[in-house]
């Protein structure tokens, strides 16, 4: 283990006493419980933490916040390893295992490296240039390009930890807990209002963490702890640490995760947790983040930004070198001067590019150090090869195109950069908001709001901590005052003392490359995009700056563009000759910053993806050997093994014992539809294409009903229970569409009549009791009510009870046989179903499953949703005989098939010739073998294996069916090159007479 | 996520509506009234307007209520809603 070398004595906001062990690339460090990874490995000295995206340049911490581009590491191990982590986000943990990536064998020796030698070969959209032919070698290239250009690798494991979504509701929402986001949330709260303040820091405070001014005589850190105090006392308030705002939706949806554990959670805790927020209003107070200056060589290990250095400083309690350049166009970076000094960085000099040098406030405290300053001039290079030795300093000229010949070389380690300041607009562009650019501030601020929202303090481009106080105070005050509460007069602010701005931020873009030199400067450090690139993506036409982003990949990184955006554009502006706002922005998406997966995801994964619905009769089928089928939403018993069976012998079985004697199958998955009220029965006969005016009580029709452009929608049946009281049926999977097309009529389109929707589709289990026998099992179940073909004729239905359980039964069938389906109140449904099965014990009831179902209703020519695809209308089966001569939904569209065009397909029946299977969804063809592209003359709708007939069927539906009766054609699938001649004979296999059903 | 206001239950998210089409076109009274030309036009053809739209949705996860929505297809603004009766009228000023 390795003494933290570039700790400093005393100061910073860690706690010295609680050391804790980590590793990075398997070696061993320690640091203190308050610093982040990247503070840790800072003080350890260590200053290469990764490689980059496409050139393999080594890459040192450059930030402190989201905004860092290069010290991307994977943490974690197995399942719970996380990629493309950033070290400045990653909170320190006792055992936290930490490694770079994009590197091989090491970072220190990367053989990717090459690619920088020859990164002449590598210009902005090299791939679309280079590996353009031959085409077929892409795959091949894409593979080597995809090696060596990348971030970190996911883990293969599933994730063994789970995730969390809540929804919230609140009156304010503020989002950013610094300076502007505390006195907007206190103001709000203060006026009564619902509260949330989310922050994506381990603790409120924001910048005030590593500012050099005092509230109220006091460190700002204190003040923001008494506000935190205050809010968390006050119950209409929630507070949310850690906890990133990652998208601005529509009407005021703003989604933040939270991270509610460092590595492996608290048993029973969800690693994170996201939010959906629906805010009355929101304050979006994000702060803004500093920019970088491109010069050459400025992606070396120990060039940072000057805020990042002065938190490592402040709150970290870091010594980031020897010997330090702070190089800057504006005040703010003087900031961090006092604190590096007291750290014990010897700062050598400090550049400043505004030939003024800077305000009144930051020269004073130049001169009271004593350091050396450089006004009007650059860093025009760093200098070193592992990390920055030494930096060239020249002067600018007065229009910022050119620097002079004075060159002058300072040895240094660390270079301190800052570029001006960008305020973090994201949230507000992604909420629909229009940017301005203010050019007074040279940087994008909030424009017209879109939504109920206002951008508070640095967001929207102010500085001074006391104006960003008393701005967070204003916002929530109006946010708190336009959700309706009374936020009383104006709050007062803390007493601040901070030194002011004083000379105004110099643009700069770009330090200006003298024409003999060649180096790289950096725009975009994650994806390698450098000012050359943006050049030369001018020169070739990309003149939108949305070509230019996808052409050069600026600003499509992990971190969203944070610190290269601005100086992307105006390097783009500035090579096209136009200004800025003329180039405009690109669009921010969400997610503000990368969000796991499995967070999104939630709880909604393996079996709890959609939920699972099981019948009464559920455990039952489980105890007597069901193997079960999914059927939309449904468990569906499929066919239940005996001992030595297979899957093939328990159908066959159980579809042959229907045909000789009597069986049951749970049809509990019926959609059931209970239509009451005074006009019921006018309603369905609009709806149905039968006759249901006429449809007496007791008595049920199979009835078919279409969609408006004339398609079949469902067929089910309707049975008639009481005067004014109709019981439907619709198909398992219809059951949904079915009750929302009948409330859609019932509700707009005849408003007038008295009819009472309701779906009774869990209310209700049934059982179908269908074969020879199934009357002499009821005769044996029911109480009372005879089930005589007098009492209780084909197509009649009546209420009885069994067992003692009302009951309705509807004497119908699908197998073809004699059956009756019995319905009950679900609560009673494992009851009933037992009562049947004991009373038709003698008369041997056996149990069959789906598989059985569908091999009886295809041996009887019953259709099924593999037929009822919504391309077929009732005629195509013969069912036109129901149709009535009134209108109903759908009659006027079928006219248009009637009157001549394409005549429709026929349905037929298919027998294998060969005894082998009819491939599923095979096209009948005439030769099977013929090239390519044959007539298709037809397709296959279900098949089986008959047990009845002993021979393999089908159904399909064909051009001129009954032309082709008698003769064979083939059943061809490409899908499995399989094919099989078949005979096309009549749909109905068993009693085309029908009389079975009726006794 | 859009918030819609249903007009018997209020505001809800979208994610308990069903959009259910076109709100502009009723069902002739009587279809046989009618041309073969303008059935067709009625099943098929429909008005695809860059702006203000009436729209059909269904309240399927609350009181199952079917009514009129007045949205901007552009901006995605929803003006109002009302029930099936309902004359959606014009827009609120921006």
């Amino acid at each position: 283990m390795t003494r933290q070398t570039h700790r400093t004595e005393r100061g910073g906001r860690i706690d010295r006493d609680t050391p804790l062990v980590f590793t990075f690339d398997g070696k061993r460090y320690t640091g203190y419980r308050g610093d982040t990874l990247a503070s840790a490995l800072l003080a350890n000295g260590v200053r290469l933490v990764g490689r980059s995206f496409k050139y393999h340049r080594r890459r040192g911490i450059f930030g402190a916040g989201a905004e860092e581009p290069n010290a991307l590491v994977r943490v974690g191990t197995g399942s719970r390893a996380e990629p493309n982590l950033k070290a400045t986000r990653v909170a320190l943990h006792d055992g936290l295992q930490a490694q770079s990536q994009n590197r091989w064998p090491s970072l220190g020796l990367d053989a990717g490296a090459l690619i920088n030698a020859a990164s002449k070969l590598f210009p902005a959209g090299f791939y679309y240039k280079t590996f353009m032919w031959p085409g077929s070698w892409w795959m091949l290239y894409e593979r080597f390009i995809r090696r060596a250009a990348g971030l970190g690798r996911a883990p293969l494991d599933p994730d063994p930890d789970h995730y969390d979504r809540r929804y919230a509701f609140c009156d304010v929402l503020v989002v950013g807990a610094g300076p502007a986001g505390l006195m907007a949330a206190l103001t709000a709260a203060r006026s009564g209002a619902r509260v949330m303040l989310v922050d994506d820091a381990l603790a409120p405070g924001g910048s005030l963490a590593a500012s050099t001014a005092t509230i109220e005589d006091a460190d700002p850190i204190a003040f923001a702890t008494r506000v935190r105090e205050e809010l968390a006392s006050n119950a209409k308030v929630r507070v949310l640490d850690r906890t990133t705002a990652f998208g601005y939706y529509d009407d005021n949806m703003v989604v933040a995760v939270e991270r509610r554990a460092d590595g492996a959670p608290a048993p029973h805790c969800a690693r994170q947790r996201v939010w959906w927020i629906r805010a009355g209003e929101v304050v979006i107070a994000t702060g803004a983040i500093e920019r970088p200056l491109p010069f050459e060589n400025n992606d070396l290990p120990g060039v940072m930004l000057a805020s990042a250095a002065r938190t490592y400083v402040f709150q970290h309690g870091v010594r980031l070198g020897e010997r330090a350049v702070l190089f800057t166009n504006n005040d703010s970076a003087y900031e961090a001067l006092e604190p590096m000094l007291d750290a014990g960085t010897n700062v050598v000099a400090v550049v400043d590019a505004r030939d003024g040098g800077p305000g009144d406030d930051a020269l004073a405290v130049v001169r009271r150090l004593g350091l050396e300053l450089v006004s009007g001039s650059v860093v025009m290079r760093a200098i070193g090869r592992t990390g920055v030795g030494g930096v060239e300093v020249r002067s600018l000229s007065a229009d910022g195109e050119a620097v002079g010949d004075d060159s002058r070389r300072i040895p240094c380690d660390l270079v301190c950069v800052s570029g001006g300041w960008s305020p973090t607009v994201h949230l507000f562009s992604q909420s629909q908001g229009r940017l301005r650019f203010d050019a007074a501030r040279a940087a994008f601020v909030p424009g017209e709001s879109a939504q109920r929202e206002r951008s508070a303090g640095a967001a929207r481009g102010l500085l001074g901590l006391s104006e960003c106080l008393a701005d967070g105070a204003a916002a929530g005050a109006d946010a708190a005052r336009a959700a309706g509460f009374d936020a009383g007069s104006e709050p007062v602010c803390p007493e601040v003392r901070e030194w002011a701005e004083g000379v105004p931020v110099r643009p700069l873009w770009a330090v200006p490359l003298p024409s003999w030199r060649h180096g790289k400067r950096f725009v975009d450090f994650q994806n390698d995009v450098t000012v050359a690139d943006i050049e030369l993506a001018a020169r070739e036409g990309y003149r939108s700056v949305e070509h230019l982003k996808r052409y050069t990949t600026l600003g499509m990184g992990t971190d969203q563009g944070r610190t290269s955006n601005v100086n992307g554009l105006a390097v783009l502006a500035a090579t096209l000759g136009t200004e800025i706002p003329a180039v405009g922005t690109t669009t921010f998406r969400p997610p503000y910053s990368p969000v796991a997966l499995g967070a999104i995801a939630g709880r909604e994964v393996g079996i709890h993806q959609a939920p699972v619905r099981r019948t009464p009769m559920h455990d039952w089928h489980v105890e007597h050997g069901a193997t079960f089928v999914t059927v939309g939403p449904w468990l569906r018993a499929q066919y239940y093994l005996r001992p030595g069976e297979s899957m093939m012998d328990a159908i066959n079985r159980e579809a042959r014992h229907v045909r000789r004697a009597v069986g049951m199958v749970d049809v509990s998955t019926l959609g059931k539809i209970e239509v009451r009220g005074r006009d019921a029965g006018e309603f369905l006969h609009r709806v149905y294409i039968n006759r249901i005016r006429n449809l007496r009580v007791g008595r049920c029709r199979y009835a078919f009903m279409l969609r408006e452009d004339g398609f079949v929608l469902d067929d089910g049946t309707c049975s008639r229970i009481r005067d004014d009281m109709y019981y439907l049926t619709t198909g398992t999977g219809h059951a949904a569409t079915v009750m929302a097309h009948l409330e859609r009529y019932a509700q707009t389109v005849w408003p007038d009549l008295d009819v009472h929707l309701t779906s009774v589709t869990d209310q209700w289990a049934g059982a179908a009791v269908a074969g020879p026998r199934s009357r002499d099992l009821l005769a044996a179940a029911c109480d009372g009510a005879g089930v005589s073909d007098e009492a209780l004729p084909f197509m009649g239905c009546i209420e009885a009870t069994v067992a003692g359980a009302p009951v309705r039964i509807i004497r119908m069938t699908f197998s073809g046989e004699r059956a009756y389906e019995v319905h009950c109140p679900a609560d009673y449904g494992i009851h009933v179903w037992e009562a049947l099965l004991a009373a038709g014990e003698s008369f041997e009831v056996m149990p069959y499953g789906t598989e059985a179902l569908g091999v009886l209703r295809i041996e009887k020519g019953h259709v099924v949703p593999n037929e009822l695809d919504g391309r077929t209308i009732p005629a195509d089966f013969g069912f036109d005989r129901m149709e009535k001569d009134e209108d109903f939904i759908g009659r006027r569209s079928l006219e248009r098939f009637r009157e001549g065009g394409r005549r429709r397909k026929t349905f037929v029946g298919l027998i294998s010739e060969n005894g082998k299977g009819i491939p599923r969804g095979g096209h009948l063809v005439w030769n099977p073998t013929a090239p390519r592209p044959v007539t298709m003359l037809g397709h296959v709708t279900s098949g089986c294996y008959s047990p009845t007939l002993e021979r393999h069927i089908a159904l399909a539906l064909m051009d001129d069916g009954e032309d082709w009766k008698g003769r064979t054609l083939y059943a061809a699938s490409p899908l499995t090159a399989d094919f099989a001649p078949v005979r096309i004979t009549d749909h109905v296999f068993i009693d085309p007479e029908n009389r079975r059903p009726k006794g | 996520m859009l918030l819609i206001t249903c007009p018997w239950c209020g505001p809800r998210a979208h994610i308990e509506f069903t959009y259910g089409g076109d709100a502009t076109v009723d069902r002739p009274a009587d279809p046989d009234a009618v041309s073969a030309e303008e059935w067709l036009d009625h099943i098929y053809l429909r008005d695809n307007p860059r702006g203000p739209h009436v729209e059909w949705w269904q309240h399927g996860a609350g009181c199952r209520g079917w009514f009129k929505v007045r949205r901007d297809t552009w901006t995605h603004r929803i003006h109002r809603s009302g029930p099936p009766g309902a004359d959606l009228g014009e827009d609120e000023p921006r």
